[in-house]
């Protein structure tokens, strides 16, 4: 299977057109182009999970092998959900279309497609809504906006409803605060109901729902990864570490991605998560079950979402740990800061978290219980707790990317930039419309991040390559830090492509660097590069050695 | 799903992007031509040893190891590995070896 060719980056950029094409946008026809949807769902996985009409189909067939009755099952699922969450109804409802989000979609702004502008995507679900189930439209049709549920809608659907990274930036900017993200989530949960789901999405679920983490790894396989990173930090650091696992009694439950023990570049945040609890003593564990962070049930449906979630609270109970501690994850924190506390809580059989070093009370996590990595370790350096030297980070030049579900989805925004303030010397940011609560998405986000999806995901990250590209150009910049395992997979190649140059890293890995750590013996980072020191003793011209 | 057909006439079900579907099929004799499919035109000892290792550490875990774990062991650089499996160790290297894709933030 030869890989598919993909333009020039010029090229791509140039061919970039924002004038709308003359066919009406009623006209629902869709041209499964490859590069630019991910593929169908394997009947394996589907039916692992016991989920509706496992068969062998790809997007680009003309017979997507539906149900029979298929137009009956979604208006079902559709009519359920509008009474079963009040905001569906809501933004199904007051949207004026007053086009404020239009132009703030990567997406759009990457493939000039007017249908990925969010408010024509949700037109595409809403158009349905009021042809079915408004007054008007039942009797107007046509004439009220309203479109009939026909096989060409239902791609148009699947096509554009899996170019949305549900990263909520448009909903930043409208004026009723829609949320399009829980749109596009209705529109997937709909389209799951007769099996027209990606298999990016429903591969991981199986995995998850078999061994806990998306990567299908097994309690053996957990133990032997956890053992070789306390090996390679003992060749970096020259200290025996321990990292305890299914640890009952311990105080903490730390969860982070499964691609944090598995991948490159997120395993050397790993490795900086592993050296902070040494130095700092802390007493908790590893979960072999709630071995992963992610949930990509998010991705499927509320139902799924709760499935894999679920695991996060049993584990904590049956370890008897006081409170949860979760990694540079992102979308596991819309999960966990929006939706876990009623989907599984109340937690009550846990403590409110208090950090056992500092004595600080996170408030904010009062009712979920469970901490964010960043916001545990920026109080550790508020407090002075740890030592850190940021001059061995002195070879990255660093910018921060806000990974969106952290940044809008609970609005850590402060805790990053102070930690990288305090592990770094070189610290740039982008331009303010492209960071915190404005920030671009990576652009293959919500399990767009496939291979066979990727100039769909170039143009989508083509915004955010675009300002990390600003701060290459004005300040060298060479590292992009994020706190998100999509994030870590994907930016690699967005960067490769766009920004050659500039390479993609973990928060807790600078954190990992700079740490100063009792008896160690290093003189690298933990990517080998040898640290450079403090600037007089850099050569004055000419850029780092990494 | 696609059959990827070799040696005249014998056949294994593979997914789209080529990888197959069951890895009890997998033999030697499979995994050379598996590797044309990657732009490698021969396997050389290097890749061999990448192959093995990923192969083995599959039967023992059910799953491809942690890349750093694969570089360590193999004594191979990540940029030496994808010297010898262009499209990188969890596509070229796992499709040859004969391992599903690994899937989620990867």
């Amino acid at each position: 299977m030869a890989k598919d060719k993909i333009a020039k980056p010029e090229e791509l950029a140039d061919g970039i057109n924002y004038t709308p094409p003359k066919k009406d946008w009623f006209d629902p026809k869709v041209e499964f182009v490859r590069g630019r949807y991910n593929y169908a769902s394997t009947p394996s996985g589907l039916e692992y999970l016991g989920l509706p009409n496992p068969r062998k189909w790809q997007p680009d067939q003309e017979d997507w092998k539906l149900p029979k009755d298929w137009q009956k099952i979604v208006l079902k699922g559709f009519k359920e959900r509008l009474a079963k969450f009040r905001s569906f109804k809501i933004f199904m409802d007051i949207c004026v279309r007053c086009g404020a989000c239009a132009d703030k979609c990567h997406f759009f702004l990457g493939s000039g497609d007017p249908k990925n502008m969010p408010v024509l995507r949700a037109e595409l679900l809403r158009s349905v809504y009021r042809n079915d189930f408004t007054a008007f439209g039942r009797v107007l049709g046509k004439l009220a906006g309203g479109r009939e549920l026909t096989v060409d809608v239902l791609k148009e659907w699947f096509y554009y409803f899996y170019q949305c990274t549900e990263c909520r930036r448009c909903s930043v900017f409208c004026p009723y605060g829609i949320d399009t993200a829980e749109i596009t989530m209705m529109a997937r949960e709909l389209l799951s109901l007769i099996g027209c789901t990606i298999d990016w999405i429903t591969t991981p679920l199986a995995n998850c729902y078999r061994t806990g983490n998306h990567l299908g790894i097994q309690p053996h396989g957990f133990k032997d990864s956890i053992e070789f990173a306390l090996d390679d930090l003992y060749d970096l650091t020259g200290l025996k570490i321990e990292a305890p696992i299914n640890k009952k009694g311990a105080e903490i439950l730390f969860i982070v991605p499964s691609a944090d023990y598995f991948a490159n570049p997120h395993y050397f945040g790993f490795l900086g998560y592993l050296a902070l609890f040494h130095e700092i003593g802390l007493d908790y564990t590893f979960s072999t079950y709630a071995s992963e962070g992610g949930n990509f049930g998010l991705f499927h449906s509320h139902d799924m979402a709760k499935r894999l979630n679920a695991k996060m609270y049993a584990e904590a109970k049956r370890l008897k740990v006081k409170w949860l501690l979760g990694g540079e994850c992102g979308h596991m924190w819309r999960v966990v800061h929006q939706y876990m506390d009623t989907m599984n809580g109340p937690a009550d059989f846990l403590e409110e978290p208090i950090s056992p070093i500092t004595g600080t009370k996170f408030e904010n996590a009062k009712s979920t219980k469970m901490v964010h990595i960043c916001e545990f370790t920026s109080d550790l350096i508020y407090h002075n707790k740890i030592k850190l030297d940021p001059n061995r980070n002195n070879h990255w030049r660093v910018t921060f990317h806000d990974s969106c579900n952290p940044a809008r989805g609970m609005g850590l925004l402060e805790e990053p930039r102070y930690i990288l303030r305090s592990v770094c010397n070189n610290f740039y940011e982008m331009p303010e419309d492209t960071i915190r609560e404005k920030t671009f998405c990576c652009g293959s986000g919500a399990g767009l991040g496939t291979d066979e999806n990727l100039e769909m995901r170039l143009r989508g990250g083509f915004p955010r390559a675009n300002a990390v590209k600003y701060v290459h150009d004005k300040h060298d910049v060479n590292l992009l830090t994020c706190i998100c395992a999509i994030d870590k997979a994907t930016l690699p190649a967005l960067m490769d492509y766009w920004v050659p140059g500039v390479e993609v890293g973990a928060i807790h890995e600078l954190v990992g660097n700079a740490l100063v750590m009792e008896g160690e013996k290093r003189d690298t980072d933990f990517r080998g590069n040898r640290f450079i020191g403090p600037p007089e003793a850099q050569p004055k011209e000419g850029k780092e050695n990494v | 799903m696609p059959w990827f057909e070799y040696d005249d006439g014998k056949k294994v079900e593979v997914d789209e992007d080529g990888f197959i579907q069951n890895p009890e099929e997998w033999n030697k004799e499979l995994a050379i031509e598996l590797a044309k499919t990657e732009g490698v035109e021969e396997m050389t000892e290097d890749h061999w040893k990448v192959a093995n290792y990923l192969r083995d550490y599959y039967l023992e875990f059910g799953i491809a190891p942690m890349i750093r774990k694969l570089c360590k062991q193999t004594g191979f650089t990540l940029k030496q590995i994808y010297e010898l499996y262009p499209s990188g160790p969890a596509k070229g290297g796992c499709k040859v070896a004969g391992l599903p894709k690994p899937t989620g933030c990867v």
